[in-house]
């Protein structure tokens, strides 16, 4: 060892990168580009989102400006929803419900985010440091990862893509009531319609990407050869897949923009144009 | 061509301690930045430690971090720092330092040593083995491996917590079991061998937390994270954790 050079860490207190008999570099690391950036701009972007839906989702106000529904409040399952005449009204809850009946839906879309493999990475990485970003040294001294309570939960992801279908077939026929008018008259459309036929575009193709439906499709499979039909569905998530987290982003934020719109609508902010 | 002077920082040292040390080095248009360590052997410190091979991306020797992040260096071009930019050069820094650059790679050959390996089917003989393309292309994304260790190397889970290096194979390995399990003529359910039990109970696929770090790093731009880890994770859901799976599992068995 050559005189003046850092000498390894001891071992009560080293670990990590500073492990013994690791190359005795004191930094955490040594990145020299803006690898904070990424972390940080998810976590704002997602904290944003969560102040935004919650905000909205315990308002229980403003979410109904005929023909349009917020995809916050669709299906409405309890007695106390606003009448939405042709609408997604399904009162399964009956009178005892009192709060918000966003609540009672938006556990479904919320556990299938929450749980999905893109958003795992965002929030691990910007939330709880683990990694904060690639070679950048964790600042926690134990690691378990998903072995245990709570996030082998995480493995659950599949019962929540199979919620989130149907959820998209309710928004969906949700964007086929955007056809009609204030009046309810069909073959109308405005610029709510647009902003709705986007959101759904966006929903399924998020959902449709998603790994575990990858993985049911075809994924599972080992001889693609005598299931042709399902290896072609694999190619086509697979294709998806590969834009899984710009899906996740852009209907993220086609969701908030879509129940902005119908706040603006129902608090008489603007008119819906219409176009015909 | 146009030539500079660069500046770089190398990590010196073995086990017992060691330290960056500074160095001026001439760059000529194209290099790389092992072309800048082979010059900094020829004509300042010939006893810099530095493992190489190839020069072409393709043997996995030259893995060091550059800049903090981990590379090959013979892939890494100068032409993508700026030439006022102090160049930082370290050994990868989840594994025991042998000395400079090199470091002791062996905790991967142990991890690979733990897989078991392909088993044959009992029907077929060498030369027998007929498969099609579209059952073997996800395998063969797998093949392209060079083994450069990079991926390990950044894996947070042993980088960060050198205790977990006991439970956890790491991404290349974890991949491999992902190839032999999608691989379509590997015998091992037959053979009362469990791959999918085995990479969650022996292996430790569930301390991944699928953050992509080992797809960021692979120089063969293998999609590790979503074609192998997540895929293997959804295979031991199948295997563990997933109801309805047994369920129809257990009907179609008695059925038939």
């Amino acid at each position: 060892m050559a005189a003046g050079t850092q000498p390894p860490p001891s071992h009560r207190t080293a670990t990590g990168v500073r492990s013994p008999g690791r190359a005795a570099i004191a930094a955490r690391h040594l990145r020299t580009d803006r690898w904070w950036l990424s972390p940080a701009a998810t976590a704002a972007g997602l904290l944003a989102f969560v102040a935004y839906s919650t905000w909205r989702a315990f308002a229980n106000a403003d979410y109904y400006a005929a023909p349009y529904v917020s995809p916050f409040y669709s299906p409405c399952l309890a007695e106390n929803c606003v009448p939405m005449r042709g609408g997604p009204n399904a009162d399964l809850f009956g009178s005892w419900w009192g709060l918000s009946p966003a609540l009672l839906i938006l556990v479904f879309p919320l556990g299938f985010r929450l749980t999905c493999y893109y958003y795992r990475k965002a929030y691990y990485r910007g939330f709880w440091a683990s990694p904060p970003a690639c070679a950048v040294a964790e600042p926690h001294r134990a690691y378990t990862g998903e072995t245990r309570f709570p996030l082998i939960l995480q493995n659950v992801h599949r019962y929540f893509f199979y919620t989130a279908v149907p959820v998209a077939g309710i928004l969906t026929y949700d964007t086929v009531l955007t056809f009609r008018d204030a009046s309810y008259a069909w073959g109308h459309a405005g610029l709510g319609t647009l902003v709705f036929l986007v959101n759904i575009a966006l929903i399924w193709a998020y959902t449709l990407s998603c790994h575990s439906c990858r993985h049911i499709v075809g994924g599972r499979l080992r001889h693609f050869s005598k299931h042709p039909v399902r290896y072609r569905l694999w190619t086509w998530v697979g294709r998806l897949n590969r834009h899984h987290m710009l899906l996740a982003w852009a209907s993220l934020i086609s969701v908030a923009l879509c129940d902005l719109y119908v706040y603006l609508l129902a608090t008489g902010a603007f008119d819906d144009p219409r176009f015909f | 061509m146009s030539t500079y002077q660069a500046r770089f920082r190398i990590w010196r040292g073995d086990a017992g301690g060691g330290e960056l040390t500074d160095y001026t080095v001439e760059v000529h248009d194209g290099e790389v930045v092992l072309d800048i360590v082979h010059r900094l052997q020829a004509t300042q410190t010939p006893d810099l430690a530095v493992r190489w091979n190839c020069k072409a991306g393709k043997c996995g020797s030259c893995s060091a971090e550059v800049n903090g992040r981990p590379r090959l260096m013979c892939m890494t071009r100068m032409s993508v720092f700026d030439r006022d930019e102090v160049i930082t050069v370290t050994p990868l820094r989840a594994f025991p330092i042998v000395r400079d650059l090199v470091t002791d790679v062996s905790f991967n050959y142990a991890k690979a040593r733990e897989i078991p390996a392909f088993v044959p089917p009992a029907a077929l003989g060498p030369g027998e083995y007929r498969m099609r393309q579209e059952d073997v292309d996800r395998s063969q994304e797998f093949r392209k491996c060079i083994e450069c260790f990079l991926c390990q190397d950044t894996c947070h889970v042993v980088r960060d917590h050198e205790e977990n290096k006991e439970a956890f194979a790491g991404p290349r390995f974890l991949m491999r079991i992902a190839e032999l399990d999608m691989h379509p003529l590997d015998a091992a359910d037959e053979a009362g061998l469990d791959r999918r039990r085995a990479a969650q109970e022996e292996h430790g696929l569930g301390y991944c937390n699928i953050t992509k770090c080992c797809t960021e790093v692979c120089p063969e731009s293998i999609r590790i994270t979503d074609n192998a880890l997540i895929p293997l994770k959804e295979r031991v859901v199948d295997r563990k954790y997933d109801p309805l799976v047994w369920l129809g599992k257990t009907i179609r068995r008695r059925t038939s």
